[in-house]
Parts: C-alpha cells; structure tokens; sequence
C-alpha cells in the first residue's frame, strides 16, 4: 500500500484544517423534519426525524447506523444542506446551517450512496469540474486532480471515462470528489455498500487516512462490523430518533455483562427459555429463529456452570455453549427491541 | 462575477460532452432537413407564391422556430439521466450558483440550436432564399431566446418530475398545440377568424410572424418588436422559474 498522509494536501491546507481533536465539528439541537405523503386521497404527515440531538467532534470517525426508514439519510441531507430542515439547530465546522448553508457547503464534503459520476467524463475532468466549482482555480484544479488521482491510485484510468471503471474504483473517484476542496468534514452515505470484501477492506483503509490528514468523517452504515472495526463514536438512529450515542467499546459495556449462546435443537430450545427464564442471575434472554438462546448474564465465568447444571438436569440436548461480550448488534437490540439484521 | 464563472463552467463541460458525441447535432437537424428537401417544394403552388424563393421566405422562418421550441423542449431527458447519476446533487452540496447549473445546461442549447439553424439557413440559401444578414442575426437572436425559455421550462419540468415516462407525454401534449396554433407550417393569415382569434394568445405565433418579417425584409414591422419582447418576457420567467427548482431539493 502506497502512503500518501503527507502528500495529500499541501502543507498551507494542513494548516487550515489544523484544529485540535475534541473541538464540536458538528453539533445539532432538536433536529426535525416532517413529509407530507399522500395515500388516495388522504395526505398524511410523516415524521421522518423527529428532534436530533448530535454531537461529532473533529478528527473522529462518527458513525450513524440504524435500519432502513430510520430517519439516517434524512438526517444526513439536512446536514449536507440539500434538505432543509423544519426544525431544530445545527452547526457545522463553526457555520450555522439554517442562517448560512453557503458556508456550509464550502466547509463539507458529501459522497451519496448511488453514486455521482457521469459515465461519459473521465476521472479527471469530474475532479477539475467539483474542485472548480468550488471557486479553486483552473491551474490548481489540475494539481488538486492529479495529487487526488495519484492518492487514490486511480492515475491509470485517469483519462478513460467512468462507465469502465469498477465498483471499487468508481467509489474512489467518488470519495475523491468529495475532498477536492479539502472539507473540514465528509460525510460518506453507505461508503461500503455493494462493494466486495476486498474494496471494502481497502475502503476502511482509505476513510482511516481521511483522519489521519485531520479530517471529521461521518458515515452512515448498516454493516455493525464496519460501526465496529472503523468508527470512534456511533449514534443509533431508530424511528427518527437517537436512541444510543457513544463509542462501540462503551455501548456494549452499557449491557453490563456476557452473552452466552447456547446451540439446541428447536424443541429443547422452547423448553430451555421457560427453564432459564426463571433464572435470577439471566437479566434477559433471546430465543433464536433456527434453534439456540442467547442469554444476557452479569458474569458469564460464574453464570456457565449454573446454566449447564439446569440444562444437563432438564435431560436437554446440549450442543455448543460459548461466551462472548456483547457485540453492538446485542446493543441495538436492547436499545430498539430488534435486531438490526431482521429489520 | 460569480454567476459568470459558474454559468462558464458549467456551459464548458455540457458542450464539452455535447462535443464528444456530435452526431446529436445532427440527429437534432436531420427532421427539419427532411421538410426542407421533401415538404417545402409543394409550397410555392399551395401558397401561390410567384417564386420558390418567396415561398422558402415563408416556410424557412417558420421551420427555424420549430426547431428551437422542440429542441429546447426536450432537454429535460438529460437532466434526467444526469439526476439519477447524482450529478445535480454532486453540485448541490457545492456552493456554485443554482442559476448557472440551469443557465450554463440552456446556453449549451441555444448554441447547439444556433449551429442547427445556420445548417438549415446555408442549405435554404442553395434553394435561392436570399436574407439581409441584419435581419437574419436578429432572427437568430429570436430563436435563441425561444430555445432558452423552452430548455429552462423542460429543466424545470425535469426537477419536478424526474421520469422520462412522465416527461414525454407532458412536452408532447405542450408542444401539439402550440406548434398547430403559431402558424409553423403555414401562415396563420389562411386560418379561419376563430382560430385566429386563439392563436393571438400563442406567444410562439408572435414570434413566428415576427422571424416571418425579418426574412422579408421587414425589419420594421411592428410584429419583430412585438415577437422580440414578448419571448424575452416569457424566457426570463422560464429562466427564474426553473432555476429555483434547481435551489429546492431534487433527490
């Protein structure tokens, strides 16, 4: 992998975007925004975000999950001033978005999940074409495209058109677009989404670079793993609200406690819940589609010889018995009473 | 300042891809060819014109109009297309001006309407119409300001639409009657008075009368003023109209 942290942007822009880790990059206060559909005749008002309250600090990797229909795009086309929002306040690199989007828009970049290339220009054209109209000049668009190309490692097809790029390199022609002008912000809708496990992992590595050059990234996900492995902080979204907001390590220390699953058969696994419910040391537990519990203890080391001793005492068929901490799809599922991957 | 910039950009890289598939000029130019070749000879009969050139005076005036009213009103297939690429909102998160991303798409037409017209126009010239090039500038200056209105209310269609399945059935059932009621294809002065009467309220049959006289030489005719004033009116509220569709949230 080629390493480019330090000739990415030129040192005057490193100064620019200088600021210290910690310092709000975004904070919003009661976001809203409301759509009025209508059904036949009858015209309802649905409440896409219902009163957002985010605070993203600079130099992190922010994470916004939750299922589709949640209120995360909404949510992030407010932010990127393409949608205006009902209600609320919000500032963004130090601008206000509702008093000056302008400004706003000088200081972000967006990348949107379907993409934006047109297929009959070249990589290059589309990066001089963005980092002009954001009024850099012809001759240092240039540059900026080149340095971009050569970061991305997209200097090869720089000059065919997009429609013969892969999926991988088309997102990174993207993802390009979006820093030409060197934001103080990205925000990146679904970076991953339909890309396969090597470009995803090469994605990772390129979205980590983005801090490392100082830059505030905040993206949207459905992959947990991805929320897991990448972000330094996460916010779950549920029903056009926050309903959790800290990082991955934190959130699952919330539900204080193990997990421990047990692999059964369908019918042992009925009897089991009923057996273990009763259970005082089980603070919560989850009966799984194809057969298998899952049950939230205090301390797993204590609680296993408890629940083998019930289980093995029942006559019940026991096949695997592990422990693990809770994951973040544990979180989301106490948090909004499903899981992210059924809903 | 700004708007200048930003429209220049944007007119750039819209002729620049214009450019790299030329054959849509001609595509766009070969209809009206057709009727100038194979339409147009019947006319000195049915119009009882003393000459071929007097009846090419008539029909060539008329054709130009057609063709800057249909080939602005069907640039909204492209916006489209561009819309679900993500292009538009790669340049609405940019703080470039909503007004030069319609303005510089609709100047990118009526330049490609231009060399259209002066196809058409050299090759009517072969056919022995004979135009004062005062006249005739002043005659493309009316086409472009139809070709600008038009594109600007088919972005702006687009933007509010955003499918070509509804965009086609919208510009076809827009276009039929203005193009029956301004006199394209031949003048109105055979109409009986009712559908005179209608075609007074057809903004297109101003300007059509209007490029009719300057072809004759008639530059002082009240109808050029009049044809010249009316499109500039409607193309600057086509113009403000469709530009805030580009400033309002397009997916």
């Amino acid at each position: 992998m080629v390493s480019y942290r330090c000739d990415r942007l030129p040192m005057t822009m490193m100064a620019d975007i200088g600021h210290k880790r910690g310092e709000a990059m975004i904070e919003t206060r009661g976001l809203r925004k409301s759509y009025r559909s209508r059904a036949g005749r009858e015209t309802k008002t649905v409440d896409a975000v219902r009163g957002v309250d985010l605070d993203v600090a600079a130099g992190e990797i922010f994470g916004f999950l939750g299922p589709n229909g949640a209120g995360k795009t909404t949510t992030l086309r407010m932010l990127a001033t393409l949608i205006e929002p009902d209600g609320g306040q919000a500032t963004i690199a130090g601008a206000d978005l509702r008093k000056d989007p302008g400004e706003v828009r000088r200081r972000i970049g967006y990348v949107a999940q379907g993409g934006s290339t047109w297929d009959e220009s070249t990589a290059r054209e589309e990066l001089v074409l963005q980092a002009r109209l954001y009024g850099i000049s012809k001759a240092e668009a240039h540059r900026r495209a080149t340095r971009a190309l050569e970061a991305f490692q997209l200097t090869e097809f720089a000059d065919r058109k997009c429609k013969t790029y892969s999926g991988g390199q088309r997102r990174r022609v993207e993802i390009a677009l979006g820093i030409i002008h060197e934001p103080k912000i990205v925000f990146l809708d679904e970076p991953t989404t339909g890309l396969d496990p090597q470009s995803r992992a090469h994605m990772w590595d390129e979205i980590r670079r983005l801090r490392a050059d100082g830059m505030t990234v905040f993206i949207t996900t459905h992959y947990l793993d991805e929320a897991d492995a990448l972000c330094d902080r996460i916010a779950i979204m549920d029903h056009g609200e926050v309903v959790a907001e800290g990082t991955p390590a934190g959130l699952k220390r919330e539900i204080s406690g193990d997990v421990v699953q047990l692999g059964l058969g369908l019918t042992a696994t009925a009897e089991a819940e009923k057996l273990l419910a009763a259970e005082e040391y089980v603070s919560r537990l989850e009966a799984l589609e194809d057969g298998g519990l899952r049950l939230f203890v205090d301390d797993g080391a204590t609680a296993i010889p408890r629940i083998l001793r019930r289980v093995d005492g029942a006559g019940l068929d026991l096949r695997s018995i592990e422990l693990h901490r809770p994951s973040l799809d544990d979180v989301f599922l106490t948090k909004t009473g499903r899981s992210l991957r059924e809903s | 300042m700004k708007l200048a910039r930003d429209t220049w950009l944007i007119f750039e890289r819209q002729l620049h891809l214009l450019l790299r598939n030329p054959v849509w000029v001609f595509v766009g130019v070969f209809q009206p060819v057709m009727y100038l070749l194979l339409f147009a000879p019947l006319l000195k009969p049915a119009l009882n014109a003393p000459t071929q050139a007097e009846a090419y005076k008539i029909f060539v005036p008329g054709l130009l109009v057609l063709l800057a009213i249909f080939g602005g009103l069907f640039q909204g297939f492209g916006l489209i297309a561009e819309l679900r690429a993500g292009v538009i909102e790669r340049s609405r998160v940019t703080p470039v001006s909503r007004l030069a991303l319609l303005l510089g798409r609709s100047l990118r037409d009526v330049v490609s309407l231009l060399v259209q017209a002066v196809i058409i126009t050299l090759l009517a010239l072969l056919f022995d119409l004979r135009v004062f090039i005062g006249d005739l500038l002043l005659a493309y200056l009316m086409l472009a300001l139809i070709a600008l209105m038009t594109s600007a209310v088919s972005y702006g269609v687009a933007l509010k639409v955003k499918s070509e399945d509804a965009l086609a059935p919208l510009m076809n059932t827009v276009a039929q009657p203005v193009l029956l009621l301004s006199g394209i294809l031949l003048p109105l002065a055979f109409a009986p008075g009712w559908l005179q009467g209608i075609a007074k309220w057809n903004p297109f049959s101003w300007a059509v009368d209007g490029t009719r006289a300057l072809f004759s030489g008639d530059i002082g005719n009240d109808r050029v003023w009049q044809g010249l004033g009316i499109i500039a009116v409607l193309a600057a509220a086509g113009v403000y109209w469709a530009a805030r569709q580009f400033a309002r949230s397009v997916r």
